[in-house]
């Protein structure tokens, strides 16, 4: 009876183990073949590449024929001593700093208005300031080339001209000028894109926390600063955290607008590496700048997402 | 029900595979793929017409055009090197670049081809020569020219200088310059931003000081480019910058914005090659109408106390490369493409060429044309181009030190050496 018993019950929960091992097997299949295409990309044109990418760092290589020259760190130690790459690091910064200092700032400001006041014809507001990013960063470049000639025929230098005095200034000819052009150049292209995520962020703050503080008397600054700033952390956040990764990765619109010209005045650590390493077909030492740059947003990003943006994951961290 | 679809489907997928096969085997003609980077409509077309032209002869070639825009060209043709799938026939300025192509076996050495009659047909016989190295061609030049100065006559003339007797020494240029400051133009226009119009200036000035010997000697690495004669070239490089002589942010402006200031009678001389007449009239037709007739051309001023010849030119031209992989027919077509009635064909072309064939320069009746042909023809020592002759990273350094000359924030001193510092590494080996 027992040993009938045991057989049964044996044979169920082998029935039942099987069954649900079936159910696993079918579960871990779909969930491979929904990652696996995804994985493949990932390896072939991410991880491998950056991969190649290091090991390439190594060698004085043009990009033709077999690896060979093996060089060592050399790449890394004529970058290092390379006064244009000092600077091009330099600029890269500088142009992060102004993004955070201004771009940022002035984003949230736009936001504030065409988001949330009672401005006339917001919505107009808010289509015009964002077109600028739908724009390819291309034709963004090659609009304000125009706009920006050094000239006294370009635009700004005709418009500035009616103000008594105004001696025409080469916005993109000027060592000391241009790096602040192509800063407007890119502010101007994304920081609408800032807007509409800073949008979005007031959208998920309540209006009841800010009545309730008007209630007690704080006044809009107050409310602004204490209520609605704060509830909008997470996206603060993350437009800090894009606008840097940008700052470093800009390459399209400063390479259009002067190739990093003149005299180097205007070059960041993107178009160094198109300039002297892809450009001089020198792949080994484009490489290394490029392992560098890595280097930079890698550290950046995990450091940012681990300590600062750790809050916005919730459980997922 | 599904399934049958399912079948039904791929049986018209095979079979709309059949014909494809089918036709292609059928053809069996040999296909020449062709990269030339004249976008414009008129320019395109006299290509097509000389390929049309071929495969009419040759039913059983056919030639495929790809035409790219020139910095498009480079980017492209620089990754289906690296690819090693090289295009059958593509445009190729020779010299350095080339080479390095060459070296790494991705182009066709057409030495065999060459040899005879159709290498003697070749009065640009230096051009001919950067097309290839150590007795094995790659290409062939089908226009070379030389570069001068354009010169608006009329500014010339309001500046009160003769516009028949240019200057013909530094001292005199220099005078000139500022004859024509004084009279309210810009003398010189240059598109510095895209540096390479700033570096004629300075090669032209390295020619005049030192030489072959001076160049020979760094390129060689028995000497260097902080050699004196091209720190004096640096040194007349500042002594022109200094007295002003480009438009308002100049260092910001690009060849299309020199043309502009030349059309706009706003600029009186520019240093170019011998492509200056026809940029001008595909930049603004109406304007190059007044500015053309006004126009002359003479050599660059010879520098007193320099080491150089008179007629020492600095230039370069076009050609065309043939790839590693390219059939025999693509050497046999590039052969037509330079016989003497295609080249007669192509000098009254909207490409305007300068031909490298000597039995075509007879179709030359433009007296700029001429001059630029006979300066070409007579050169004891053709330079071409640095940033095409160089290596890719020394021409960069060239480019870089040399802006820092038009920008005033190198010495004459650091622009040679930021130019031996690269040049040190990279033409040791």
């Amino acid at each position: 009876m027992a040993a009938t018993r045991s057989g049964i019950l044996s044979g169920a929960g082998e029935k039942i183990v099987s069954e649900r091992f079936r159910r696993e097997i079918g579960k871990t299949f779909t969930v491979l073949l929904c990652i696996v295409p995804g994985m493949v990309v990932f390896f072939l044109f991410l991880l491998i590449p950056i991969f190649q990418s290091a090991r390439y760092s190594l060698y004085d290589w043009n990009g033709f024929g077999p690896l060979q020259n093996y060089v060592g760190l050399d790449n890394y130690r004529l970058l290092f001593e390379n006064k244009v790459f000092q600077s091009s690091v330099q600029h890269s910064f500088q142009i992060m700093v102004m993004s955070l200092g201004i771009q940022l700032p002035l984003a949230m400001a736009m936001a504030l208005m065409v988001g949330r006041g009672k401005l006339f014809g917001r919505r107009l507001f808010r289509t015009i300031l964002f077109i600028p990013f739908v724009f390819s960063e291309v034709i963004t470049a090659i609009i304000w080339r125009y706009v920006l000639h050094p000239s006294s025929d370009g635009l700004v230098n005709v418009i500035l001209s009616n103000i008594p005095g105004y001696d025409t200034v080469g916005w993109l000819a000027d060592k000391d000028v241009v790096l602040y052009s192509i800063f407007a150049v890119i502010t101007w292209k994304y920081f609408g894109f800032h807007m509409i995520l800073y949008m979005a962020g007031l959208q998920a703050v309540s209006k009841d926390h800010e009545d309730a503080a008007r209630i007690d008397g704080a006044d809009e600054k107050r409310v602004l600063r204490y209520i609605t700033l704060p509830l909008m952390g997470s996206t603060i956040r993350l437009t800090v955290f894009l606008s840097i990764l940008g700052s470093f990765q800009q390459l399209v619109i400063i390479w259009v607008l002067t190739q990093g010209g003149p005299v180097n005045s205007s070059q960041v650590i993107t178009t160094f590496l198109y300039k002297y390493g892809i450009k001089n077909f020198k792949l080994g030492y484009g490489s290394a700048t490029a392992m560098i740059l890595f280097a930079i947003t890698l550290i950046f990003s995990i450091g940012y997402q681990r300590i600062i943006m750790k809050q916005d994951y919730g459980d997922m961290a | 029900m599904s399934k049958k679809i399912a079948l039904f489907l791929i049986v018209v997928l095979v079979a709309s595979l059949v014909p494809a096969l089918g036709a292609a085997s059928a053809q069996d003609k040999v296909k020449i793929t062709w990269w030339h980077i004249d976008t414009s409509d008129a320019q395109s077309a006299t290509w097509q017409a000389i390929a049309d032209a071929y495969m009419a002869q040759n039913p059983n070639v056919e030639i495929e055009i790809t035409i790219l825009e020139n910095e498009a060209f480079k980017a492209r043709l620089v990754t289906v090197m690296q690819a090693g799938d090289p295009p059958d026939i593509f445009r190729s300025w020779g010299g350095g670049v080339l080479w390095q192509y060459a070296e790494a076996g991705l182009v066709r050495n057409i030495a065999p081809e060459l040899e005879g009659e159709w290498k003697d047909s070749f009065s640009a016989k230096a051009a001919l020569e950067l097309y290839g190295q150590d007795g094995e061609y790659y290409g062939v030049p089908y226009t070379w020219g030389a570069v001068g100065i354009f010169y608006n006559k009329v500014l010339f003339e309001q500046a009160g200088l003769d516009p028949e007797v240019p200057p013909a020494t530094w001292t005199e240029f220099i005078a000139a310059v500022e004859a024509l400051k004084a009279s309210g133009v810009a003398p010189i226009a240059v598109g510095a931003a895209d540096r390479w119009p700033a570096h004629f200036w300075w090669v032209y000035t390295a020619i005049r000081e030192g030489g072959q010997d001076a160049f020979l000697k760094a390129y060689n690495r028995e000497g260097a480019f902080t050699d004196d004669p091209f720190v004096k070239a640096g040194a007349d490089i500042k002594q022109l910058v200094d007295l002003e002589p480009f438009s308002e942010g100049y260092l910001g402006m690009n060849y299309g914005d020199s043309q502009v200031q030349m059309l706009d009678q706003a600029a009186a001389m520019e240093l170019m090659g011998q492509w200056a007449v026809g940029a001008y009239q595909g930049s603004d037709a109406a304007k190059a109408e007044v500015l053309v007739p006004q126009l002359g051309w003479f050599p660059f001023p010879v520098i007193e106390g320099g080491a150089g010849n008179a007629n020492d030119v600095l230039g370069g031209g076009d050609g065309f490369s043939v790839g590693a992989n390219a059939p025999d027919e693509a050497v046999d077509f590039l052969k037509f493409l330079t016989n003497v009635e295609n080249q007669t064909a192509l000098v009254t072309s909207p490409l305007n060429i300068i031909p490298t064939v000597g039995a075509a320069e007879v179709a030359i009746t433009d007296p700029i044309a001429l001059q630029i042909i006979q300066a070409r023809n007579e050169a004891p020592y053709f330079q071409l181009y640095y940033d095409q002759f160089l290596p890719p990273a020394v021409a960069t350094a060239v480019l870089d030190g040399v802006e820092g000359l038009f920008a005033g924030t190198l010495s004459p001193e650091d622009a040679a050496a930021t130019i031996e510092d690269v040049a040190a590494m990279e033409l040791a080996e």
